[in-house]
């Protein structure tokens, strides 16, 4: 059902940090072969061993360069799937019901029954997180691994989405983002999370950490405590070397 | 955008035949016998042929029923839900004109207010659309009526009216077009905003995700040279437009007629393939694309 | 509120079975969890693929190529029967062929060279993770011509790890990632480590320990370091001796640990007129000889009790001979070493150099780590705490794939070394089966015999000129001259050098080149097109200069093409492996753990595992090691031979579950029939955990020790101390000045008395000085990335999706100098040749270096692509313009384009030159198509086993 729920107790989403993350391109995969055997139909990849590959994917890492003012130019990497908005335009422009948020917990889905391939969703999603299939012609998006976070044949370990635990540098944790004690929304606080596009209105529940500062200058003295000479010399430098010694424990020749 | 022939079709078509029969249920107007059946068959034509042109788009046009669902949330759904409704009450007004010869008025007006607010659910459909900046104005449905109904006005034979509407649709479209070009930048979206990463220098993409293209590249981000774009904005607005408008005020003969409609059509063909094919998707910038 | 959402299976089942086994999409060998389905015909299928959480390497995570292992398992590329060639070499034109014949064919090649001159056999075998086997082979053989890929990979870094320090990072060590507060990585861009390198960087990022990256480029690892050392290529080695200079003239240094654990205290013999200088002074059991701080006299480095005195140095007969130390002060406190002088050649400021020297003193000396945990050294010590300096260092390519490589990983290493972060907490740490000091490795042979195995294993550690590999004439050999005085310490062989040299017919003709998995002619050669030149070459009869080529892939690569007789092997879900501690084991630095492949799917195809065809084929050329007594086939299969081979007493491929006396126990012990059903109920791998006390000071420890020799890593405790000073380089060094009877060629002299140095040095990359750097100013790189797997990760249809072509990324400099825009191409030039390639622009790059993603680029036909793939139209390879020579230089000789002491191959010492071109239709140069013996794959994918 198009319309949003006005509050869902609960706030499953994932927290990115890009401070982490490699490129590494691991969710990426993880997430395609999960979702290409799991919910709903196969992903499926068109021309797939020819001149014009194209397959549905539903997470995806870019790259970007930041040109700070002054300093090198820094690099980041930056994957990206549904953010799983609490104002999802996605939902509300669909006219099947097909795209919907859970009211339990705020994941936003689609269900492939129901959807006549109108591509409107994917018009509304500021992020690109949504992608038609290309054989199937229903809309995909991440669902949040729903099938497996709750998924009883599975271990709880386990129980976490597939891009999350497969991760290879930890740059994604999946939690309740409603909860303030949550490990999750704590991270956020500590690391100053952010929305992306915050004035698209769509209030995502995922976030992301954003890069440390990068090539900073240390703030003590670089000559001096700690490279304050000794030796010019390798003559001086045996002449230290026999002083240091002597002070030594057990040091007396 | 992708300017998919199916929704250029669509949108120029269904606009026209709605404009069309919200004349014909104005009583503007009220033709029986093969009159009536050649008016209201091009009007039907026109609106069921777009509307069948957008079915193209569709993954799964066998389940459009669906789509009639979610009229309280979904402007496509209403849109939906409008024309139907309009193309119904048309249909039985058309049918008691044309082959019973009773002209139910009231039926006609209920029916040209379905007309409007079947294109104006259309124009909505973009309008409501945030992510496209373009897109997101009072221009936008302000201009699909005003086509539309200067459109329909051109093919009912109400020349005024026609050619005051155009005049306003010709406006409403420099405004659309002088307003549009500067709404990306204006909008606070940007690839800083997109990446969250403004705020700490000059960003710009280093590699795509994925090197050869997907559905979001063909959708979404459709580059089209400014040469190229100003010289195609000349020429749909002089057939749009200037063309009709000209013909309108030295006076309507059969031929100069269709000579204004086709000249019409055909602009607003050019327009509105410029409409998408000019229209920024937000998610651009994460390619570093327009 | 929303009225009904649709009732959704939260819990479906995720499949049948799960079968666990080890990932093979690269070296990393991470732990899989198969999830098996019925498929359609009944038959169970691999339906998704995810990380084993209890297994070592991984932990549950998995990397991209490792996720994508299913469509590479199903990849349309799969050969499936044994091919003859039919149309001319490189064509690809084959005939499907029995085993039954693949096998006679192979035997009537190899049996008659094997009787008369085993030499003419050239055995050579990729990226091979069965080593200790196909060496195994290949020694019974009788040819001396084996060695895998890592003499083109990173032996500079395995030889310069072992040599100083008895281990190299590698796979043979890594990081305190628990401990650690600055990590420094050189020249990384993904690893043979790849998920643990991974994991701990996300661990120290989650301590919010800081990281430097060291690399002209700014990705990946790179992008994420705290601070970017932008170095220009080939100049790390100065670098790292500007930092030791800065260390040694602040005296930030470890004393203690240098007297106790290192050769700094060791007395070297600085009699001029001896023949020993330059060497260790020793006593008569030949001991290195220090002076004991308790007495002030001569002792053994590993005396009980003695205390090594670091300063302090011995007068005899006049001469004065000084410990190790007082030369490195000599020589790194030279201002040859200051930060002024070097940080232009490094592209970098003084400044920067300083700050980084006082950031490793601060972390070192500021931030010391003491764990609780008593140990005792082996001169007997006990020492209360387990002291840590948390400055950790990581090394791979970045450093060692240059030809001043060897030296440098070196310099790296005494760096580490000086500030006492090896084996200590919060440093960096050996996983076992090392660390194990060069001496205690094999040395080289090459003693051929017709009819006879080698005299002993082909590849080891020469500790001077006596142990190289030379005929009586001085000549090399080895058909790679790997032992040769061209490149002395050439641990891994020189596969590089293979094709080229038998082509040449130098040092002599050979008959029979075969190869498993190495795609020699494509991506793992220099020189591709020449490469590919040499192997379709034929004499004045017209026959090939190589006469037969035997070739085994799983896939259809462009190698298959050059090849006569092709092996097809399964992939990797389909076969029995093991990952062994007899070669590059899967262990951390607090484990000890092997691992095992297991066929969880059965081969839909004609194929066999390469191994299993070694098995049969040693047994019909009647090799002693796979013949029983009665002649009969020894082992039936690789499964046999892994539960059934014995190396040493009690020591097998497997040291998981073997028998022994109270029934069944780890490390040593007899062979077990059981042994693979053990290890598959095991999740595919046994561990064993390092104990708390051995899990540092490893050389030192005599608990560790003891350990080591219990579980079978050597049969007699072998402590030793870091060499600083490599005794055996001076060897090396003493013969090119005329010392000793084995005496190098004349125009070799000069470049060994240079390189081979006991002490590490920086010279510049060798093309330097035959390239001229005006004309090509610019240095060019590859990386590998980290989603795609060399040459075979293209024919995966997800992963081509993600890097489809490469385009060559420049500079800022470089891109505006020449008025580059998006989407334009460049003419690249080397010394060598010209390519010609798109461009992109990268800002976060050294200015001087251009680079690409390594291997993307395919010949058309290969893989099963279509023609017009992107990968063959624009993907391209710089090995193109890098040769496996240098340019010839004024003594008209042209050496190997390698590192003079390993030879290791010099890929990132290539220069070049860029111009703008007009686009071309696609990249050149364009090698014509080869005809794909299996067809092209399907058009549309849609993936599902479930219903
Ligand atoms: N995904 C993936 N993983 C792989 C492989 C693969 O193909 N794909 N291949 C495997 C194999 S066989 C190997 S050998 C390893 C190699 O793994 P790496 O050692 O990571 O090798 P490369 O990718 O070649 O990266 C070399 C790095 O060194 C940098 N570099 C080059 N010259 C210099 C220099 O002079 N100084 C410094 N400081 N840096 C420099 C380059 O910029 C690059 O980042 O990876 C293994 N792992
Ligand atoms: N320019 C440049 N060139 C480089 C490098 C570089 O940094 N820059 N790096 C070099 C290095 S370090 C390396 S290791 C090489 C690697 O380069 P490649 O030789 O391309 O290595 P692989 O991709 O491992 O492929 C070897 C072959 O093994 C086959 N194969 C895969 N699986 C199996 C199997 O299970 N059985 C059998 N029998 N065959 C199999 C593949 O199909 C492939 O044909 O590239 C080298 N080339
Ligand atoms: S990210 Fe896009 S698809 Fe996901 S909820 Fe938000 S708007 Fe919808
Ligand atoms: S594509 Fe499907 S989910 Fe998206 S708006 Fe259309 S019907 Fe709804
Ligand atoms: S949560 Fe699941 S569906 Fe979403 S990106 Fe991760 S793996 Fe894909
Ligand atoms: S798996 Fe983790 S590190 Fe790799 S790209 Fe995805 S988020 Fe980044
Ligand atoms: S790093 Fe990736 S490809 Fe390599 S073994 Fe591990 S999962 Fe497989
Ligand atoms: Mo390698």
């Amino acid at each position: 059902m198009t319309s949003l729920p006005s509050h869902t107790d609960k706030k499953l989403g994932l927290v990115i940090d890009l401070d982490t993350c490699v490129g590494c391109h691991a969710c990426v995969i993880a997430c395609k072969g999960w979702n290409t055997e799991n919910y709903g139909a196969p992903l499926a990849d068109t021309d797939a061993y020819g001149a014009k590959p194209e397959g549905s994917f539903l997470n995806r890492v870019h790259s970007y360069e930041v040109q700070p003012e002054t300093g090198a130019a820094q690099l980041v990497h930056f994957p990206k799937s549904c953010l799983h908005c609490d104002d999802a335009p996605c939902v509300t422009v669909c006219p099947t019901g097909a795209s919907y948020k859970r009211v339990e917990d705020g994941i936003v889905l689609v269900n492939e029954t129901d959807c006549i391939g109108c591509g409107l969703c994917a018009w509304a999603c500021p992020y690109g997180a949504r992608e038609m299939d290309p054989v199937e012609q229903v809309m995909k998006k991440c669902t949040l691994c729903v099938d497996r976070i709750y998924n009883e044949n599975i271990p709880e370990v386990d129980r976490q989405p597939a891009c999350v635990r497969t991760c290879p540098a930890g740059a994604r944790h999946f939690g309740d983002l409603a909860d303030p004690n949550s490990a999750v929304s704590q991270l956020v606080a500590e690391r100053g999370g952010m929305d992306l596009m915050p004035e698209q209105g769509t209030k995502p529940v995922n976030k992301y950490l954003p890069p440390r500062p990068k090539d900073e200058v240390p703030e003590f003295d670089v000559l001096g405590p700690y490279l304050e000479p000794v030796a010019e010399t390798g003559t001086g430098f045996v002449a230290w070397l026999d002083k240091t010694l002597s002070a030594l424990p057990g040091g007396a020749k | 955008m992708h300017p998919a022939p199916s929704v250029i079709i669509f949108t120029s078509l269904s606009g026209l035949g709605f404009g069309l029969l919200f004349w014909l249920g104005l009583g503007q107007p009220a033709p029986t016998g093969w009159v009536g059946f050649g008016f209201f068959f091009i009007a039907y034509a026109l609106a069921v042929g777009g509307l069948m042109a957008s079915a193209f788009h569709l993954g799964h046009p066998e389940r459009a029923l669906k789509a009639f669902t979610q009229w309280r949330s979904s402007w496509l759904s209403r849109e939906a839900v409008a024309a139907v409704a309009t193309l119904v009450t048309m249909g039985i007004y058309a049918a008691l004109l044309v082959f019973a010869g009773i002209h139910v008025a009231p039926l006609g007006w209920i029916g040209a207010v379905g007309c409007l607010a079947t294109v104006l659910t259309t124009s909505m459909i973009y309008a409501q659309m945030k992510t496209v900046p373009r897109w997101r104005h009072w221009s936008t449905p302000a201009l699909f009526l005003a086509l539309s109904l200067g459109g329909g006005a051109l093919l009912s034979n109400n020349g005024w009216a026609a050619l005051v509407l155009l005049t306003v649709a010709a406006v409403l479209q420099l405004v659309a077009w002088f307003t549009g070009d500067t709404r990306l930048a204006r909008s606070g979206t940007d690839i800083g905003t997109a990446t969250g990463l403004g705020g700490r220098g000059a960003v710009r993409q280093f590699e795509p995700p994925h090197t050869g293209t997907n559905y979001l590249l063909r959708e979404f981000v459709h580059v089209v040279g400014r040469r190229h774009a100003q010289s195609l904005r000349v020429i749909s607005f002089g057939l749009a437009f200037v063309l009709p408008v000209l013909v309108l005020a030295l006076g309507l003969t059969h031929v100069t007629a269709a000579i204004a409609v086709l000249s019409h059509l055909a602009g607003v063909f050019a327009l509105r393939w410029l409409f998408f094919a000019q229209a920024e998707h937000v998610v651009g910038f994460y390619y570093d694309k327009r | 509120m929303p009225k009904d959402q649709p009732d959704l299976d939260l819990s479906p089942k995720v499949s049948d079975e799960i079968r666990k086994t080890t990932c093979y999409m690269c070296a990393c060998r991470c732990g899989i969890d198969v999830h098996m389905k019925d498929g359609p015909d009944g038959k169970k299928q691999v339906a998704y693929i995810e990380g084993n959480r209890d297994h070592p390497v991984n932990q549950g995570v998995l990397c991209a190529k490792g996720s994508a292992g299913i469509m590479q398992h199903n990849s349309p590329a799969r050969l499936r029967k044994p091919l003859r060639r039919t149309g001319p070499r490189g064509s690809g034109e084959f005939e499907e062929i029995s085993w039954e014949e693949a096998l006679q064919t192979a035997t009537d090649w190899l049996k008659p060279i094997r009787e008369t001159d085993p030499k003419k056999l050239a055995f050579f075998t990729g990226r091979d993770q069965s080593q200790s086997f196909t060496g195994l082979w290949a020694q019974s053989y009788g040819t001396p011509n084996y060695a895998a890929h890592g003499g083109f990979c990173s032996v500079n870094m395995a030889a310069a790890g072992i040599y100083t320090m008895g281990g190299a990072f590698w796979e043979f060590g890594q990081p305190d990632w628990d401990h650690t507060k600055l990590f420094m990585l050189f020249g990384v861009a993904e690893d043979h480590d790849s998920n643990p390198i991974k994991m701990g960087i996300g661990k120290i990022k989650a301590r919010g320990a800081k990281m430097i990256g060291v690399n002209p480029i700014r990705t990946g690892y790179n992008a994420v370091a705290d601070d970017w050392v932008g170095i220009r290529p080939g100049s790390d080695g100065l670098f790292i001796l500007s930092l030791i200079h800065c260390l040694f003239k602040a005296g930030k240094l470890d004393l203690s640990y240098l007297a106790q654990f290192t050769n700094a205290s060791v007395l070297v013999d600085e009699d001029p007129k001896s023949e020993d200088r330059g060497l260790f002074l020793r006593d008569a059991d030949g001991q290195p000889q220090v002076i004991d701080r308790r007495t002030g006299h001569l002792a053994p480095w590993n005396g009980e009790g003695v205390e090594p005195d670091l300063a302090a140095t011995y007068r005899h007969k006049g001469v004065t001979h000084r410990p190790v130390f007082h030369l490195m002060a000599d020589k790194y406190l030279s201002d040859e070493y200051a930060p002024e002088t070097v940080a232009p050649l490094c592209g970098l400021t003084p400044q920067r150099i300083h700050q980084i020297a006082a950031e490793l003193a601060r972390v070192a000396f500021e931030q010391e780590i003491r764990l609780d945990r008593p140990w005792t050294d082996f001169r007997g010590k006990r020492h209360e705490q387990m002291i840590g300096r948390p400055v950790s260092m990581h090394a791979m390519r970045g450093i060692s794939a240059h030809s001043n490589g060897f030296q440098t990983c070196r310099a790296l290493h005494v760096l580490q070394i000086i500030l006492g972060t090896v084996e200590v907490p919060g440093g960096m740490r050996f996983k076992p089966p090392y660390p194990k000091p060069a001496t205690a490795h094999p040395k080289p042979h090459s003693g051929v015999r017709p009819g006879e195995p080698l005299d002993g294993p082909h590849l080891g550690y020469p500790q001077g000129p006596a142990d190289l590999c030379l005929d009586d004439a001085g000549d090399p050999v080895r058909i790679d001259k790997a032992f040769s005085w061209e490149n002395p310490l050439s641990a891994h062989g020189m596969m590089h050098m293979v094709i080229s040299n038998a082509h040449a017919g130098t040092p002599y003709k050979i008959d029979t080149l075969f190869m498993y998995m190495a795609n020699m002619a494509w991506n793992s050669s220099m020189n591709t097109t020449g490469v590919t030149q040499m192997l379709t070459d034929t004499d004045a009869n017209g026959d090939y200069v190589i006469p037969h080529i035997i070739y085994s892939d799983s896939y259809s690569s462009e190698m298959v093409a050059y090849a006569d007789l092709i092996l097809p092997d399964t992939t990797y879900l389909e076969r029995h492996d093991c990952i062994s501690l007899l070669d590059r084991p899967i262990c951390e630095a607090d484990a000890v753990a092997d691992a095992i492949r297991w066929p969880v799917v059965e081969p839909d195809r004609d194929v066999r595992g390469f191994q299993s065809v070694l098995c049969e084929l040693g047994a019909r050329l009647d090799l002693p090691a796979f013949v029983n007594a009665d002649g009969g086939q020894k082992y039936a299969d690789y499964a046999d031979y892994i539960t059934h081979h014995i190396r040493r007493p009690g020591i097998g491929p497997l040291a998981g579950w073997r028998t022994g006396e109270k029934g069944l126990q780890h490390g040593r012990g007899e062979p077990n029939e059981a042994q693979i059903d053990q290890y598959i109920k095991n999740g595919g791998f046994w561990i064993e955990h390092v104990p708390e006390d051995c899990a540092y000071y490893k050389p030192f420890n005599t608990a560790y020790q003891d350990w080591a020799v219990k579980m079978g890593f050597y049969d007699v405790e072998q402590p030793y101390i870091f060499q600083l000073y490599v005794e055996p380089l001076r060897r090396f060094q003493a013969a090119a000045e005329g010392i000793g009877h084995r005496q190098p060629p004349e125009h070799l002299r000069e470049r060994l008395k240079r390189v081979m140095d006991p002490l590490p040095i920086w010279y510049a990359p060798l093309e330097d000085g035959y390239a001229d750097p005006t004309e090509f100013p610019l240095h060019a790189l590859t990386q590998r990335p980290m989603a795609m797997y060399h040459s075979w990760g293209s024919q995966n249809a997800w992963l081509r999706q993600i890097h489809g072509v490469n385009p060559l990324f420049l500079p800022t400099k470089v891109w505006e100098a020449n008025g580059f825009k998006p989407g334009d191409w460049a003419q690249v030039t080397s010394a060598h040749g010209a390519i010609t390639v798109p461009v992109a622009h990268q800002a976060s790059l050294n200015p001087d270096t251009v680079w690409t993603w390594n291997a993307i680029g395919k010949r058309k036909g290969a893989w099963a692509l279509s023609k017009d793939a992107p990968e063959a139209t624009k993907g391209f390879l710089l090995n193109h313009l890098i040769h496996e020579l240098l340019p010839g230089g004024d003594d008209g000789l042209r050496y190997a384009n390698s590192d003079p002491i390993t030879g290791q191959a010099a890929w990132f010492d290539l220069r070049v030159k860029i111009e703008k071109t007009p686009p071309p239709d696609e990249v050149k140069p364009s090698l014509p198509s080869q005809t794909s013996p299996v067809g092209q794959g399907p058009k549309t994918l849609t993936w599902k086993i479930g219903k």
